[in-house]
């Protein structure tokens, strides 16, 4: 059972939350002055939870090569994207 | 005897492992498509009208926001480990695993509830404007999505439910989570697009 709870998954949750909170306070306390960075930031590290989110709580760490790289690719290409839209806005 | 070796199935991720069923892959890839360009439309019309944009993203509230990401983190979390317990043949804790997603799910959809009834009487509606008009057709179609996913992860309780562990088709759960997972990634983006940069 503690090997079970005790694990890397467990591990990845509360580092996920953590950078959740993190970006929170980014987005809405203190944060950052520069609003334009505070958005870039908030975007990069949702993207980087999302990634968290494939490669470890779906399973495609390991999976094929074309599934893999398909998660990366479609993480890397929002990012991006995302990233363009908001800074050309 | 052939000597050939059998992927050790009992570790989560084993190399060279689809998890799931291949349809399942397919049906992700055009949500995550489809919700790519929900999400590039929302930042195109914000670049529009970025004042009207960043006032509706300060009429919501931050910390409901918060609240539901955590839960769908957590329900992540429950529903990943309740499959890897299921791939070490442990009994119940893939079931309570489920259950325990299935809860923070409720929730999520109980935060969603406070959050639209206090909008609509703040008399804030679809209709208010593009800010508004986003939030609810986005996050409705999200709410959709976390609604069929609740009922997918009580059809894994109800499977697990009386038979034995060492039966148990992996397969189907893993399927099932990975449906979840879209749910949870989606929401993510969501929440950092609405709540933090709108």
């Amino acid at each position: 059972m503690r090997s079970l709870f005790l694990s890397r998954l467990t591990a990845i949750w509360l580092l996920l939350a953590l950078v959740t909170i993190g970006s929170w306070v980014v987005g809405h306390g203190p944060g950052l002055v520069d609003h334009r960075l505070a958005g870039v930031v908030a975007l990069v590290i949702a993207m980087v939870k999302v990634r968290f989110v494939i490669l470890d709580f779906m399973e495609i760490r390991h999976a094929p090569l074309w599934l893999r790289l398909a998660g990366e690719v479609w993480c890397a290409g929002l990012a991006i994207g995302l990233t363009t839209l908001f800074l050309i806005g | 005897m052939s000597g050939a070796v059998r992927p050790d199935t009992t570790r989560a991720g084993f190399a060279g492992h689809v998890p799931g069923e291949a349809g399942i892959w397919l049906f992700i890839a055009g949500d995550m498509v489809l919700f790519s360009v929900l999400f590039a439309v929302f930042l195109t019309h914000r670049a529009e009208a970025p004042d009207l944009f960043g006032a509706g993203r300060a009429a919501l509230d931050p910390r409901l926001g918060l609240v539901n990401t955590l839960l769908m983190l957590t329900s992540s979390w429950f529903v990943a480990t309740g499959v890897a317990a299921a791939r070490r043949r442990r009994p119940r804790i893939p079931a309570a695993c489920f259950a325990a997603a299935l809860a923070c799910g409720a929730g999520f959809a109980g935060v969603k509830y406070l959050e639209y009834s206090a909008k609509f009487t703040a008399g804030l509606t679809p209709m208010t404007d593009d800010f508004f008009m986003f939030y609810f057709v986005y996050t409705g179609i999200h709410m959709i999505h976390v609604v069929i996913g609740m009922g997918v992860l009580y059809g894994l309780i109800a499977y697990l439910r009386g038979r034995d562990i060492a039966v148990v088709n992996l397969q189907h759960l893993e399927t099932g989570a990975s449906f979840w997972h879209l749910v949870d990634l989606l929401w993510i983006v969501l929440f950092a697009l609405l709540y933090l940069v709108a």
